[in-house]
């Protein structure tokens, strides 16, 4: 059986009328990168909050290494986290700041700069935070989370205000922490960073989970679309008739015919299309992107 | 517990905070104590409220912590903010989330946040106490006061009591600003309220109704700082201040225990 780094049973928190949180249930695999999704508002940060022992649920339970997050003080030591974007003294150094944090926990300051030259902060980690531009923020955030070498690491939207090259470096962490055996827990408003590294997902709305599971389960439950490009564009509305009376459920996009099928339909329209004498200039099977299929669960496509 | 303590120090000692305190504390207990010897001869009075202290009483022991002892209420406020501004900013930056997981137990860190701030209280007491008499000294000759009492034993001991007192005064004002910090979890409003309350609520209220006087936080916690007064006694003062600071300290530390962490 799978080992879990977190599971979540029937986890809530209810502020007031409204429910931040109904019934989660969810697992996060130890070892595995795991995004976690969801529109604005639909509960994340609530339950990170939760994860960490910040807020008190209001009803069900949850474990975090394999302890009740009833007793935080029990796995917070390996756990790293960064939510809700860098939160630091403006008036101490980013260095100081860490050292702050290192204290608290009982690590060794010589990690401290350690993990400024990781996240190309050893330049400036002298300099006060307040002074810092918000990729610099962000990343001293990302600093601060991994003082503890943790088993767990937990980012809330860690590539908020970074640059392309940024981006690039923290997926290039999380993948590292991941290869060491760190189990990463993380959300992100950017659906095709996390379709390249999650392995899991664990999706919300209105504080609910509707998905929770592997990422390419989530995207293989989707029809793919195959798309036929036939050499001569006469052609188009011909063999757009003749696929729609065999059944096919299609649309032209760009002079393409995008046919709503399964994978193995494309040989059937590659058949029919060489009988009716015309040629294709391309036909390809397009899956779904995490991004299309998270507006088509969530129905968040503002 | 040891460790939140040495994390609490390296924020209290950041230049900013640590020198923008010494200088305060530093003009104010130059100030007061400069006032009375270089005014010893004015008619406008070089003391409280207008009165005149001559060389005479100057002269005897109590000479000696005479400008360190008015000092003393400002060193409260002084750190009633302080005390206010550190407990209530972790929530305002948002930064109490960064303590909490790294020191889940609350407790710990509330007790660590104290006891640093204490420290920081301490030195702040210290370093006025020792300006004060450095001055005294200084310009004892100037004002024609005899200093050779200041050297006595008795005046060692005064000089220990009158610390000491001014030390518990501190940090009553500043429990009860750490008090407010907690409360209302945004500097802004818990410094505001403090001074506020200590510096001008507190007296319209006395001026009002008298008896309300020896009733009133500010007031014992100043009285303290005095070493009592015949109107107001110090165990009277010592018994109200902690009745304040027990009840005020377990209904904070409880909120601040179970309170969602939710900035």
């Amino acid at each position: 059986m799978e080992k879990v780094a977190i599971s979540a049973s029937d986890l809530t928190k209810i502020y007031g009328e409204r429910a931040a949180l109904s019934h989660g249930n969810f697992v996060v695999p130890e070892g595995s990168i795991c995004g976690f999704v969801g529109p604005n508002g639909s509960g994340k940060t609530t339950t990170i909050r939760m994860l960490l022992g910040l807020i008190a649920p209001s009803g069900g339970t949850a474990t975090v290494l394999g302890e009740s997050i009833s007793h935080p003080e029990k796995y917070l030591p390996a756990v790293g986290a960064m939510i809700e974007g860098p939160a630091f003294y403006p008036a101490l150094s980013g260095r100081e700041n860490l050292k702050v944090l290192a204290e608290l926990g009982g690590f060794p300051l010589s990690r401290v700069d350690e993990l400024l030259a990781k996240v190309d902060l050893a330049d400036r980690g002298g300099s006060k935070f307040k002074t810092y531009s918000l990729g610099m923020k962000q990343r001293l955030g990302i600093a601060a989370a991994l003082l503890p070498n943790p088993k767990l690491l937990i980012l809330d939207e860690p590539t908020n205000g970074l640059d392309p090259s940024g981006i690039q470096e923290v997926r290039g962490i999380i993948r590292d922490l991941a290869d060491s055996g760190t189990t990463v827990f993380v959300s992100s408003h950017i659906l095709s960073e996390l379709e390249m590294i999650c392995e899991y997902l664990v999706m919300l709305r209105e504080g609910k989970v509707i998905f929770s599971g592997r990422t390419q389960e989530l995207l293989s439950g989707q029809k793919p679309v195959i798309v036929a490009k036939p050499e001569y564009d006469v052609d188009l509305t011909n063999l757009a008739k003749k696929l729609t009376d065999s059944g096919f459920d299609i649309s032209i996009v760009d002079g393409s015919l995008h046919i709503e099928a399964a994978q193995e339909a494309s040989a059937t329209i590659n058949r029919m299309a060489f009988e009716a004498g015309i040629t294709l200039a391309s036909i390809s099977v397009v899956l779904p992107t995490l991004e299309e299929t998270f507006f088509e669960m969530t129905g968040d496509n503002k | 517990m040891i460790r939140v303590v040495i994390a609490e120090l390296r924020k209290l000692r950041r230049p900013t905070l640590l020198l923008g305190t010494i200088a305060t504390v530093g003009g104010l207990s130059a100030l007061f104590t400069s006032i009375i010897f270089l005014m010893i001869n004015s008619e406008n009075g070089n003391s409280e409220r207008g009165e005149r202290v001559g060389p005479e009483e100057l002269s005897q022991a109590t000479g000696l912590v005479y400008g360190f002892r008015l000092v003393g209420v400002f060193l409260g406020i002084v750190a009633l903010c302080i005390f206010a501004s550190q407990t209530a900013q972790e929530y305002s930056l948002g930064t109490l989330r960064n303590l909490l997981v790294r020191q889940p137990s609350r407790m710990k860190i509330l007790a660590g946040k104290f006891i640093s701030m204490k420290i920081f209280a301490l030195v702040m007491v210290l370093f006025a106490g020792a300006l004060s008499i450095l001055i005294s000294f200084a310009l004892a000759g100037r004002a024609n006061v005899d200093t050779s009492a200041w050297t006595t034993s008795a005046a060692m001991e005064l000089l220990f009591e009158s610390t000491l007192n001014i030390f518990i005064s501190t940090l009553c004002f500043g429990t009860f600003g750490m008090i407010l910090g907690l409360l209302l979890r945004s500097p802004i409003s818990a410094i505001a309220v403090g001074v506020l309350w200590n510096l001008i609520l507190e007296n319209i209220l006395a001026a009002l109704i008298k008896s309300t006087g020896k009733w009133l936080p500010g007031t014992n916690f100043s009285n303290l700082g005095e070493g009592g007064n015949p109107d107001l006694s110090y165990r009277h003062s010592i018994a109200v201040s902690l009745g304040y600071l027990i009840i005020g300290g377990a209904i904070a530390a409880v909120l601040f225990k179970r309170r969602d962490v939710a900035n």
